[in-house]
C-alpha cells in the first residue's frame, strides 16, 4: 500500500472541496492534495448546466461548469494537488484515510488537517415507501439530470415529478426543452420546497401543471412505468378520497430532498448532528475531532453554491492554520494545538429548524464575525424578526421580509458583540436562534 | 420436431429448480435448466426474508418439518462449496406477553419432536442482554441454534453456475407454454422458444407450479399467493439490531420479523395477505403500515428515516399446507414440486437430495459423473477483502480499484466480472444481486449512469438496450436533441 502525506487533505471536488482547497493554500498550507471519486472535478456541478452560480463570489451569473471551472483554475494556480477516480474507503484514527484508485492502487493518506467536502445524496424512492410497482422509471431528479446533461440520453418522454426541489423544478425545464412533456408536479407541501425563482423560470413560464398538498399514492406498470395516482393529502399527509387522479407517464421523477453524505465522518467517528445528519461543527468549521473540519452540503444542505463556497473558504483556511501548527511543534498536529477554548452551544428557538454551527466560541478566536446559518420550520410571508439570544439578552436582531424554510438564513454575530457579552454569558445555557412574525407591525 | 432431447428438464430455475439441476448434475445425464425470467431466481427466491429456520414451525411429520431440518443441516456445507454467504447466527422467537409463555413451550416441543437441535428458551433479561434494542415488554425468548441469514440470490445463482460448470444446459427466457404427452407419459415441453424432449420433466415453477400441474392432467391443487411486503434499513440500522427477531407466530404467517441481514441492512417483514395476481409484488400503504407497526412492537426504537427501500414478494402458498413433492402415479416421466412456500429456502438443498431420490425410485438410472465439480466460486467482493487482498486484487486488474458504487463499495471490476460470469447478468437488477451494486442508502442514484455505460461495453449493447429486468424495462428510451418519436 502507498503511503502519502500532505498539510491539508479535502475529501470531495465539488464547489466546497475545491473553495476550501483553494483557501488552505492561500492561508500557507504547503501540500494541499483533493480526493475526487469522479474522473471529472466539480463534485456534481458539472452537470448542473443551468446558470444561477457565482452572483455573489465572481458578480457573474455562471453555469454549474463555469463556476467549476473557475474554482479548478485557482485551485491549480494556487498548487492543489489532485487525485481523481479516487475513492476513500475508511478514515482511521490520527485522521489516517484510506484510499483506493485503478491507478495508484490502495493508498493511505496521513495529513495534518483533513477537511470532509463530500457533498449530499438524494433521497430515494424507498425513503418515502410510495406505494405500487418498482418498475424502471423511478429516477432521481439529479441522476435524471446526469443522464441528460452528461450521458446525452432522455430517460423519459412524459414525466411526472415528485416534490419540488430545486434540482426537481430545474429538470422539469430541462426536460420540456429536450422535447419531452413533464405532465405534473406534485408537492406534499402546501408550499414549493424550493428556490422562489426556479418556480418561476423553470415551472410557471413552462405551463408545468403544479399540484400542491398532493403526492403520489401508487406507481403503475411492471416492466416500465406506465402511469402514476396522484391524490390530494390533508395537514396530516393523509390521502383525501375521492381526489385521486391518474396520470399516463413512463418516468417518476424523485426531487424530495437531498441527505448530507456522512458515511466517513462517521466512520471517523466525528459527531453528527441528529437533525441535519452533518457533523456538529463550531464558527471555524471544525468538528469534534481536532483537525478534522467540514464544509458545504455535507454539513447541511444549501440552497446557494455561494454559501458553500463561504464556508468552505473558512474550513480551508482554519485546516491550513491547523495543519500549520502541527508542522511548527514537527509531529501530530495536536501536538501544537492550543488549549481548547471554552464554547457555547447554539441551538433552534422558535420556529427554526436547525442552526449551524452548532457551538460558537467565547469570545471569538479572532476578530471575525462567526456566521450563523439556519432554516425555519414554517413559512412565514410577511416581515419577520431573525434573531439570535442568550436568555433575555439579544446579540443581533435583523428584520427579513419573509421567511421560508427553501431559503437558508445567514446571521453574522460580530466579534465585539460576542465579546461584550462573554463575561455575561455564563449562566446562560446557550445562545437560541428564532425566527418570529413583527409584533405591531403594519401587515402588507 | 423437438430441439433437442433430454433426460431431465427442469422448468424453473429459483433456489429450488436451480439446486435440483445442481444435485442431478452429479450423474451423466443431459439436464435442461428453464426460466421465462431474464435471470435465474426472478420469483419467489429474490423476495424473502432470507431466514435459513431452524425447524420448529412446521407440524412434526410433514415434508416441512422434515426437510427443513434436514435443508438446515446442509447449509455450512452447500453455502461453503457454492461460495455464498451464510451465517448460522441463530434466531429468536420473542414473547410479548405472558401468555406467549405457552406459545413458545408449544414451539419448542414441537422443535425437538422435528428433531431441531439447539433450541432453548431465555428470560426477558438474557434476552435484553443479546438484543438490548428488544422491546420492554419482552417476557422471554426461544432461541434457535441452528437458525441463521443467507444470500438467497447468491444461494441461487451459485447453485446454477455450479450446475452449468457440470454440464446443465440454462435456457432463460424460456417460457414453457406447454406440456408434451404421449399417453399418460410426458415427453417434453413447449415453449416460446420451441419445443424439448425430455424423459422426465421437473416442475419447480414456484407460483406457476400448480398451472404446469392442470396442464399435465393433475387437478384440485391450487396456488394462492400470498403477498409480503418489506422495508429494508440503512446499515446503520444494524447497530440497533442485532439478531434475527421474530414475533409469536400466527396461523397463517411466522409474523413481522426484525432481522439483519446477510448483507449488513436491517430488514422488517413481512405480512400476510392473499392476493389475486401471480405477478402482484406491488407494495401498498396500509401494507407497509402494517409491518412498520409490526416491526415497532418488538423494537420500538427503530428509526423510519433510515428506510432505503421496500419490496414485495409473493409465497406459493398451497391448499394442503405442506409441500408437494411427487412423481405422480397417473403421469409418467414427472416429478412435481408444489406449495414451496417457507420454509422453502431452508429446505430447498434437502428437497434436491429428495427428489434425486424420486427419480431414483422411479427408474432414473443414476451414474455418477467422474469429473464432477462441486465447488464454484463467486465473483470476488471487494469490500469484503482485507486491505492486502484489495491491494492485490488492483494490482492485478486495475478495474478493481475503481469504485462504482459508493454506498457499497463496489468496484467496476466486480461488476465487469458479473456481465463475464457463467451465467452473465445481462441487467441492472442481475448485477445488483451479484454485486449488491445499487443496493445501499442512495438505492443507484449516483452509480445507474455509470453502470449502463459499464454493461453496454461489456455487452456489446447500446446503452439504449440495457434493462433494469428484461423486457421492455428499458432504462434510456432515445439521444437527447432528437426530435421525440
Amino acid at each position: 500500500m502507498r503511503a502519502m502525506t500532505c498539510d491539508v487533505l479535502v475529501i470531495g471536488s465539488g464547489p466546497a472541496g475545491l473553495a476550501a482547497a483553494y483557501q488552505a493554500r492561500q492561508s500557507g498550507a504547503q501540500q494541499v492534495l483533493v480526493i475526487e471519486r469522479n474522473g471529472e472535478l466539480g463534485g456534481i456541478l458539472p452537470q448542473c448546466i443551468h446558470n444561477g452560480f457565482g452572483v455573489r463570489v465572481f458578480q457573474s451569473d455562471l453555469t454549474g461548469p463555469e463556476y467549476a471551472y473557475r474554482w479548478v483554475r485557482q485551485a491549480q494556480e494556487a498548487g492543489v494537488a489532485f487525485l481523481t477516480r479516487t475513492m476513500v474507503l475508511a478514515i482511521e484514527a490520527g485522521p489516517r484515510v484510506v484510499a483506493t484508485s485503478g491507478e495508484l492502487g490502495m493508498v493511505e493518506i496521513t495529513p495534518r488537517a483533513l477537511v470532509l467536502a463530500m457533498g449530499c445524496r438524494e433521497r430515494p424512492r424507498g425513503a418515502l415507501a410510495i406505494p405500487g410497482t418498482r418498475p424502471a422509471g423511478v429516477y432521481t431528479a439529479g441522476t435524471a439530470q446526469r443522464l441528460v446533461n452528461m450521458e446525452g440520453y432522455m430517460p423519459g418522454s412524459r414525466f411526472v415529478i415528485l416534490g419540488s426541489g430545486d434540482i426537481g423544478m430545474i429538470m422539469a425545464r430541462r426536460l420540456t426543452l429536450e422535447g419531452a412533456q413533464v405532465v405534473a408536479m406534485v408537492e406534499i407541501l402546501p408550499y414549493i420546497s424550493g428556490l422562489r425563482r426556479n418556480l418561476v423560470q423553470c415551472v410557471r413560464d413552462f405551463d408545468i401543471p403544479l399540484h400542491l398538498c398532493t403526492t403520489v399514492t401508487d406507481v403503475r406498470g411492471q416492466e416500465r412505468v406506465e402511469a402514476v395516482e396522484i391524490a390530494q393529502v390533508d395537514a396530516r399527509w393523509q390521502r383525501v378520497p375521492g381526489t385521486e387522479q391518474t396520470l399516463e407517464c413512463d418516468a417518476l421523477l424523485l426531487s424530495v430532498g437531498l441527505i448530507p453524505e456522512n458515511e466517513l465522518s462517521r466512520m471517523a467517528g466525528v459527531a453528527l448532528d441528529p437533525v441535519t445528519g452533518g457533523p456538529m461543527i463550531d464558527e471555524r468549521c471544525a468538528t469534534s475531532i481536532p483537525g478534522i473540519y467540514a464544509a458545504g452540503n455535507v454539513v447541511h444542505v444549501y440552497d446557494l453554491v455561494d454559501d458553500v463556497t463561504a464556508s468552505a473558504l473558512r474550513a480551508g483556511r482554519y485546516a491550513a492554520e491547523y495543519a500549520l501548527r502541527g508542522a511548527a511543534t514537527g509531529g501530530a498536529a495536536t501536538r501544537g494545538a492550543p488549549a481548547p477554548q471554552p464554547t457555547v452551544p447554539v441551538m433552534p428557538g422558535a420556529n427554526v429548524r436547525h442552526v449551524v454551527p452548532q457551538h460558537l466560541h467565547l469570545p471569538a478566536l479572532d476578530g471575525d464575525p462567526s456566521v450563523v446559518e439556519f432554516r425555519v420550520r414554517e413559512p412565514i410571508e410577511e416581515p419577520v424578526q431573525a434573531r439570535v439570544r442568550a436568555g433575555e439578552r439579544v446579540l443581533v436582531d435583523k428584520r427579513l421580509r419573509y421567511a421560508r424554510p427553501a431559503e437558508m438564513i445567514r446571521l453574522e454575530i460580530e466579534a465585539t458583540t460576542l465579546q461584550q457579552f462573554a463575561g455575561q454569558l455564563a449562566g446562560v445555557n446557550g445562545l437560541q436562534v428564532e425566527v418570529v412574525r413583527r409584533r405591531g407591525e403594519p401587515q402588507p | 420436431m423437438p430441439n433437442r432431447a433430454y433426460d431431465v428438464i427442469i422448468i424453473g430455475a429459483g433456489v429450488v429448480g436451480s439446486l435440483i439441476a445442481r444435485a442431478l448434475s452429479r450423474y451423466r445425464l443431459r439436464i435442461l435448466l428453464l426460466d421465462k425470467a431474464s435471470d435465474v431466481g426472478e420469483g419467489t427466491t429474490k423476495a424473502n426474508t432470507a431466514i435459513v429456520h431452524a425447524g420448529y414451525d412446521a407440524k412434526p411429520g410433514s415434508l416441512k418439518a422434515w426437510l427443513n431440518v434436514a435443508g438446515n443441516a446442509m447449509y455450512d456445507q452447500v453455502c461453503a462449496e457454492l461460495d455464498v454467504d451464510f451465517d448460522r447466527c441463530g434466531t429468536y422467537v420473542v414473547a410479548v406477553r405472558p401468555e406467549d409463555w405457552e406459545t413458545l413451550r408449544y414451539l419448542h416441543q414441537r422443535g425437538v419432536q422435528n428433531g431441531v437441535p439447539g433450541l432453548g428458551l431465555i428470560d426477558a433479561q438474557e434476552m435484553r442482554c443479546r438484543e438490548p434494542a428488544i422491546t420492554e415488554s419482552t417476557v422471554g425468548a426461544l432461541v434457535a441454534e441452528t437458525g441463521g441469514i443467507v444470500d438467497p440470490f447468491g444461494l441461487c445463482i451459485g447453485a446454477a453456475e455450479s450446475a452449468m460448470l457440470n454440464g446443465v444446459e440454462l435456457a432463460l427466457e424460456t417460457e414453457v407454454t406447454g406440456l408434451m404427452r404421449e399417453g399418460r407419459r410426458i415427453t417434453g415441453v413447449r415453449t416460446n422458444r420451441g419445443d424439448f424432449a425430455g424423459r422426465w420433466v421437473v416442475i419447480a415453477a414456484g407460483l406457476w407450479a400448480d398451472d404446469l400441474m392442470h396442464q399435465a392432467g393433475l387437478d384440485g391443487f391450487i396456488i394462492t399467493p400470498r403477498k409480503g411486503e418489506y422495508f429494508v434499513l440503512d446499515r446503520v440500522a444494524a447497530e440497533t439490531v442485532r439478531n434475527v427477531l421474530f414475533p409469536c407466530p400466527t396461523p397463517i404467517s411466522k409474523g413481522i420479523l426484525v432481522t439483519r441481514t446477510i448483507h449488513g441492512n436491517v430488514m422488517l417483514g413481512p405480512n400476510a395477505n392473499d392476493v389475486c395476481s401471480k405477478e402482484d409484488v406491488s407494495v401498498t400503504a396500509d401494507g407497509l403500515n402494517e409491518v412498520l407497526t409490526g416491526a415497532l412492537a418488538l423494537v420500538p426504537t427503530l428509526n423510519a428515516r433510515q428506510i432505503i427501500r421496500t419490496f414485495a414478494g409473493l409465497r406459493a402458498t398451497g391448499n394442503t399446507g405442506d409441500f408437494v413433492i411427487e412423481c405422480p402415479q397417473d403421469v409418467e416421466g414427472l416429478c412435481v414440486l408444489a406449495g414451496i412456500e417457507s420454509p422453502g429456502l431452508t429446505a430447498s438443498p434437502a428437497i434436491a437430495e429428495y427428489v434425486v431420490e424420486l427419480l431414483r425410485e422411479a427408474g432414473l438410472e443414476l451414474a455418477e459423473r467422474p469429473d464432477y465439480q462441486p465447488i464454484r466460486q463467486a465473483i470476488p467482493r471487494f469490500s469484503a477483502l482485507s486491505r492486502r487482498e484489495q491491494a492485490e486484487l488492483i494490482a492485478r486488474d486495475a478495474r478493481y480499484g475503481n469504485v462504482i458504487c459508493r454506498c457499497e463499495t463496489v468496484t467496476e471490476g466486480e461488476i465487469v466480472a458479473a456481465c463475464h460470469a457463467p451465467i452473465p447478468a445481462r441487467t441492472y437488477d442481475a448485477i445488483k444481486r451479484r454485486t449488491r451494486c445499487g443496493t445501499g442508502r442512495c438505492q443507484g442514484a449516483f452509480d445507474l449512469p455509470l453502470v449502463v455505460q459499464i454493461m453496454a461495453r461489456e455487452l456489446g449493447l447500446s446503452p439504449l438496450e440495457i434493462t433494469k429486468k428484461g423486457g421492455e424495462s428499458r432504462f434510456l428510451l432515445r439521444e437527447t436533441k432528437q426530435v421525440a418519436p
